[in-house]
């Protein structure tokens, strides 16, 4: 025996010539056998990818729209229990000076009574339509640099810095786009462009015409009656310039928890809660988001083991159907890892192969799409939502899960007898 | 040096044992051309595998360089196959997914060849068999004979110390199997250790040495005076 039998194939040497195996099984199999697999691949990585990225990208559509027109990267606000930002004038002001700083919108607010019917005559022990809500006080083209809110107006017009006498009304509060009548949900009946309301905030009573009528999938807006700043002011009798909310936009790169800290190293936090936009998200939106993730993440389970079964099958009836194929290797010195790795490689192309072209979609092609159509439900505008790291990971579990699914079925066939394999018994 | 020890393999079939050889002891010495000869059923080709390390006898030594190949490991019997033995078998068990350089090519590389070296000395290999302008075409592009010589380059390629055949020209019409015949005897001339299980007879009187069995026991052991 000489010395070269005594040392047993290195890792190396079997990958290679696994790799060796597998490539030429991968060159010279049918092509139309490939691209089912390749496909199935695909679908199995768009599955893991998609179906979990849609659901999460629901809530994120909502989280990215109160984000982007509601509050901003950083938002400050009055303190629970105060009614208004002390010192707004300074706090803007320093605001201003944030490093990375691009916008800001400041809002008053208070709560108020909108009454529709109020003109209509009214049989003893009725009442008139009302519902309580909040009266929301904007500088028009401040707000219109911060939010492009102009682009939410469904119906009639945007307001103007001259229009004292009107309002813009979110859809939620008008029972011809939020058609709700269960006990307990008020909502504003027969209102049109140019309608007249009556809002009451502490005492403080006036008609406005209803200017504009606003959809933008924001509950800050939607839920709300938006007039004027100084309107606002009047009504619920502010003669300061504190507001109830400043929302601040940062410039693209700029971290918005240096920014917090900025303000609050600044003494903004005496005068107001400060917090980024993920601070201010409500839980139930973030549990929402896991559990969505969770759930699609089981239903492309559901996928991953489809897929496996499927790369079961057929490396199963590859080796099996090639049984004195994998004899002959061994009968002439092949080793049976080495023959096993060509397997595994098999397994891994195909995998690898249905990922490339799955990424492509998802970053090419399905993402861009989503973003620029978005999904439209009641609540959100849904997005795809598929980072690197996230889809890097599905990537990885499907490989794994793959090459494992490639493994078992040809150890189970390349075990058997050599000899027996050679002669077909 | 190939030598056997008792050698016995018995196979079952249900209650019933099927005694394929029986306590056989011989030697083949380096450098011999052994045939091996007998009828259908006699043996032959199980001695054949036994000695190939193919299959594990039932009983008896196979010893190979004076070490028990029997009781080694899978692994260690894979080894020896690949570095020092060669095999022809008479379906030629050529792989069809692979070109004939491939074929060639593949025990090479488990040697620990890179692919350069690898193909170097397998096309030295099919040069010998006169394969040289084929190297390229996949088994179904060939015919028998020139399968069955790719067989015998992948055999040879890797210069093992003894090269099985069985039967390798059952397959083949007399010119082709004469061609078979005399790339051995080329081959045992340059010092290759041979042994070649056959049908006939004339093949087998142009090796040094012929042992015909019948019924799992070697029935006569003779040296072939007109050998080459």
């Amino acid at each position: 025996m000489s010395d070269r039998t005594r040392i047993e194939n290195s890792f190396s040497q079997n990958a290679k010539v696994g790799w060796y195996l597998a490539k030429r099984d991968l060159k010279r199999a049918n092509k139309w056998t490939t691209g089912l697999i390749v496909l199935v691949m695909t679908f199995t990585f768009l599955n893991l990818v998609v179906v979990a990225g849609i659901l999460v990208g629901l809530i994120q559509g909502s989280e990215d729209a109160q984000k982007k027109y509601a509050i901003g990267d950083v938002v400050v606000s009055q303190f629970l229990n105060m009614s208004y930002i002390e010192q707004t004038p300074t706090v803007s002001s320093i605001v201003q000076t944030i490093p990375g700083f691009k916008d800001e919108t400041v809002r008053y607010s208070g709560s108020a009574q909108f009454e529709s019917d109020y003109r209509s005559t009214i049989k003893p022990g009725e009442v008139h339509g009302g519902i309580g809500g909040t009266f929301l006080g904007i500088d028009p083209d401040q707000e219109q640099k911060f939010s492009g809110l102009s682009r939410f107006v469904i119906k009639g017009s945007y307001l103007n810095a001259d229009d004292q006498d009107s309002v813009l009304i979110g859809k939620n509060l008008l029972y011809e786009y939020t058609p709700i009548d269960a006990p307990g949900f008020q909502n504003l009946k027969n209102i049109t462009i140019g309608s007249r309301i009556r809002i009451t905030v502490a005492g403080n009573q006036k008609e406005y015409y209803v200017k504009g009528i606003i959809s933008s999938k924001v509950d800050q807006f939607d839920n709300t009656v938006i007039g004027l700043s100084s309107e606002v002011r009047k009504m619920i009798g502010r003669t300061d310039l504190n507001a109830g909310t400043i929302a601040i936009q940062l410039l693209p790169g700029t971290d918005p928890v240096a920014a917090k800290q900025f303000l609050l190293d600044n003494g903004v936090g005496e005068f107001g809660r400060v917090q980024t936009a993920a601070d201010a998200e409500p839980k139930f939106l973030q549990d929402m988001k896991n559990t969505f993730n969770i759930l699609g993440s089981a239903i492309s389970g559901i996928g991953l083991v489809v897929a496996s079964i499927t790369i079961f099958i057929v490396i199963f009836v590859n080796a099996i159907t090639r049984r004195r194929y994998i004899g002959i290797l061994k009968g002439v010195g092949i080793n049976r890892k080495a023959i096993l790795y060509s397997y595994m490689y098999q397994a891994f192309v195909y995998a690898l192969v249905g990922i490339v072209i799955g990424m492509f979609l998802v970053f090419g092609v399905i993402k861009p799409y989503f973003a620029a159509n978005p999904i439209n439900f009641p609540f959100s505008d849904g997005i795809l939502v598929a980072d690197i790291s996230g889809t890097m990971l599905r990537a990885a579990i499907l490989l794994i899960t793959t090459v494992v699914a490639g493994y078992i079925p040809a150890k189970m066939v390349i075990k058997q007898n050599t000899l027996s394999a050679i002669l077909g018994r | 040096m190939l030598q056997v020890e008792h050698l016995t393999k018995i196979f079952k079939s249900g209650d019933q044992e099927i005694i394929a050889i029986n306590d056989l002891s011989f030697s083949v010495p380096v450098g011999q051309f052994l045939t091996i000869a007998g009828r259908s059923g006699s043996g032959k080709s199980t001695l054949l595998y036994q000695l190939g390390l193919l299959d594990i006898p039932t009983s008896g030594k196979v010893l190979i360089d004076d070490v028990d190949m029997v009781p080694v490991s899978e692994n260690e019997r894979t080894a020896v196959r690949l570095n020092d033995l060669g095999y022809i078998f008479q379906d030629y068990a050529i792989l069809p997914s692979l070109t004939a350089l491939e074929n060639t090519v593949l025990p090479l590389l488990m040697q620990g060849y890179t692919i350069a070296q690898a193909e170097a000395k397998a096309k030295k290999a099919l040069e010998k068999v006169g394969l040289l302008d084929r190297i390229n075409n996949l088994p179904s592009q060939l015919s028998g004979g020139q399968q069955q010589r790719v067989a015998i380059a992948r055999a040879i390629g890797h210069d093992p110390k003894v090269i099985f055949a069985d039967e390798p020209t059952a397959n083949l019409d007399s010119e082709t199997s004469e061609q078979v015949i005399k790339t051995f005897l080329d081959l045992n001339k340059e010092g290759q250790t041979i042994i070649m299980v056959t049908h006939e007879p004339e093949y087998a009187k142009l090796a040094h040495r012929t042992i015909t069995m019948n019924d799992g026991k070697i029935v006569s052991d003779v040296m072939n005076h007109k050998s080459h």
